[in-house]
C-alpha cells in the first residue's frame, strides 16, 4: 500500500512529466491559453494515457518479449497509441456523445503528445507488475493535468497585464514555465 | 527557391525551434550541454532526411486516407535504426539521450515536414528541405545547449572556459533553466527581428 502511495506521489509531484521529464511540452504550450481547454485536454490525456499505458504494457510483456522482438517497441507502441486514439474517438462518439463533445477536439492532438509514448516506454522499463503500470500511467497523467491547469490559470491572469513587447506570447510563457518548474523542484528528494 | 534561401529560412526566419516552436520536448530535455544538443539534432536530422526521402519517393503510392499512419511507420522505422545505430557506436550519447531517442517518432517537426512538404514535392527538393530543417533544428539546440553549458557548468563542448574558483549557476543545467533560457532566446530573436524591421522601414 505504502509503495503504491509513493508511486502516485512520485509520478504526480516529484517526477512531474512536464517539469522534470520534459514530456508533452507541445500541448502544454499549445492549449494552455484558456482554463477550459486546459481542463478538457487534461481529461482527455488522463483517459488515453491510462488506457495506452495498460495496453502497451500488456503488448510488451506478452507479445514483444516472448517473441524476442523488443526492437520493434517504438513502431509497435506508436501504432497502438494512434489506433487507440482513433478507437476511443469512435466509441466515445457512439456511447458518450456529451463526453465526446467536450474532449473530441483534443483526441487527434493526443497522438503526437510525446507524454503518452514516453510514459508508456518508461512504464515498461521501470515497473514489473501490470497494476503498477496502470497506476503509474494514471498518476503521470494527473501530474500532466495539474501542470497544465496551473499554467493556464496563470496565463489567463497574464492576459490583462502589460508585458514588454518582445516578451509577449511564447517567451513570457516559457519563463513562467521555468519558474513553475523551479517551484516543483521543491518536491524533489521526497520520493526516490 | 534557391538553396541559400532555403537554409536562411530554416536557420532564422522559420527556424523550427525558435520561430515555429516545434519539437520542444527534446529541445528542452537534452540540451544540458552543447554536445548533447548536437547529438540530438543530428539524430533528428538523419530521421528527417530519410523519412522525407522515402515519403517523397512513395508520395503517389500512399493513399491519402491512410497517409498519416504510413508516415508514422516510415518515421518509426528510421528512429529504430538510429536507436540501434547509436547504441552500437556512441553508447554514452545513447545513454544520455535515453528516452528521447524513441521519442523522435513524435517530434512534430518530422511529421510536419512529411505532411507539409515531402508528400507534395520532388525527391531532390524534399531531401534539401530535410537537410535544411534538420540543420536549423540542430543549430537551435546547439545554441541553447551552449548557453546552458556555459552558465550552468562553466564549460563549452566539455572544455572548461570559466576559472575554477568562479561559481556557476547550477540552475541552468536543471529543468527550470531549460525553460528560462529558451524563453530569453526567443526574446533575443524578437529583439533582433524588431531591429531589422526598424532598419528596413
Amino acid at each position: 500500500m505504502n509503495e503504491i502511495f509513493l508511486l502516485i506521489v512520485g509520478a504526480i509531484f516529484v517526477n512531474n512529466v512536464v517539469f522534470t521529464k520534459f514530456l508533452g511540452i507541445c500541448p502544454y504550450m499549445g492549449v494552455s491559453r484558456k482554463l477550459d481547454t486546459a481542463l478538457g485536454m487534461s481529461m482527455a490525456v488522463v483517459f488515453v494515457m491510462t488506457l495506452a499505458g495498460s495496453i502497451t504494457y500488456i503488448i510488451q510483456k506478452y507479445v514483444l518479449i516472448p517473441l524476442d522482438i523488443t526492437y520493434l517497441q517504438t513502431i509497435a507502441f506508436i501504432l497502438v497509441i494512434a489506433s487507440l486514439v482513433q478507437f476511443v474517438e469512435i466509441v466515445m462518439k457512439k456511447v458518450a456523445p456529451a463526453l465526446f463533445k467536450a474532449l473530441g477536439i483534443f483526441l487527434p492532438l493526443i497522438t503526437t503528445n510525446c507524454a503518452i509514448l514516453g510514459v508508456a516506454i518508461l512504464a515498461t522499463q521501470k515497473l514489473d507488475t501490470f497494476v503498477y503500470a496502470v497506476i503509474f500511467s494514471f498518476a503521470s497523467a494527473l501530474g500532466f493535468g495539474l501542470a497544465l491547469v496551473i499554467f493556464s490559470g496563470i496565463r489567463e491572469a497574464l492576459e490583462n497585464r502589460e508585458v514588454p513587447k518582445v516578451f509577449a506570447g511564447s517567451p513570457i510563457a516559457l519563463i513562467i514555465a521555468g519558474i513553475l518548474a523551479m517551484a516543483f523542484m521543491g518536491f524533489s528528494g521526497m520520493v526516490k | 527557391m534557391s538553396v541559400m534561401e532555403k537554409f536562411k529560412r530554416a536557420f532564422f526566419t522559420e527556424n523550427p525551434v525558435t520561430v515555429m516552436l516545434l519539437g520542444l520536448c527534446p529541445t528542452l530535455a537534452v540540451t544540458s550541454s552543447a554536445e548533447n544538443g548536437i547529438g540530438m539534432g543530428l539524430a533528428t536530422t538523419f530521421v528527417l532526411v530519410m523519412s522525407n526521402l522515402v515519403i517523397s519517393i512513395f508520395k503517389n503510392v500512399i493513399p491519402a486516407r491512410v497517409r498519416i499512419p504510413s508516415f508514422i511507420v516510415v518515421i518509426a522505422t528510421f528512429v529504430t535504426i538510429v536507436d540501434m545505430g547509436l547504441q552500437a557506436t556512441l553508447y554514452d550519447l545513447h545513454k544520455t539521450l535515453g528516452l528521447f531517442i524513441p521519442l523522435i517518432v513524435v517530434n512534430c517537426l518530422i511529421l510536419g515536414r512529411a505532411e507539409a512538404f515531402a508528400s507534395k514535392n520532388t525527391i531532390g527538393q524534399s531531401l534539401l528541405d530535410g537537410v535544411a530543417n534538420g540543420l536549423g533544428f540542430t543549430f537551435a539546440l546547439f545554441i541553447l545547449g551552449g548557453i546552458r553549458e556555459i552558465l550552468g557548468s562553466g564549460a563549452f563542448l566539455g572544455m572548461p572556459i570559466i576559472p575554477g574558483d568562479w561559481r556557476t549557476i547550477l540552475l541552468f543545467v536543471l529543468a527550470p533553466g531549460a525553460f528560462i533560457t529558451l524563453g530569453f532566446m526567443l526574446v533575443g530573436m524578437n529583439k533582433i527581428s524588431e531591429r531589422l524591421e526598424g532598419t528596413k522601414s
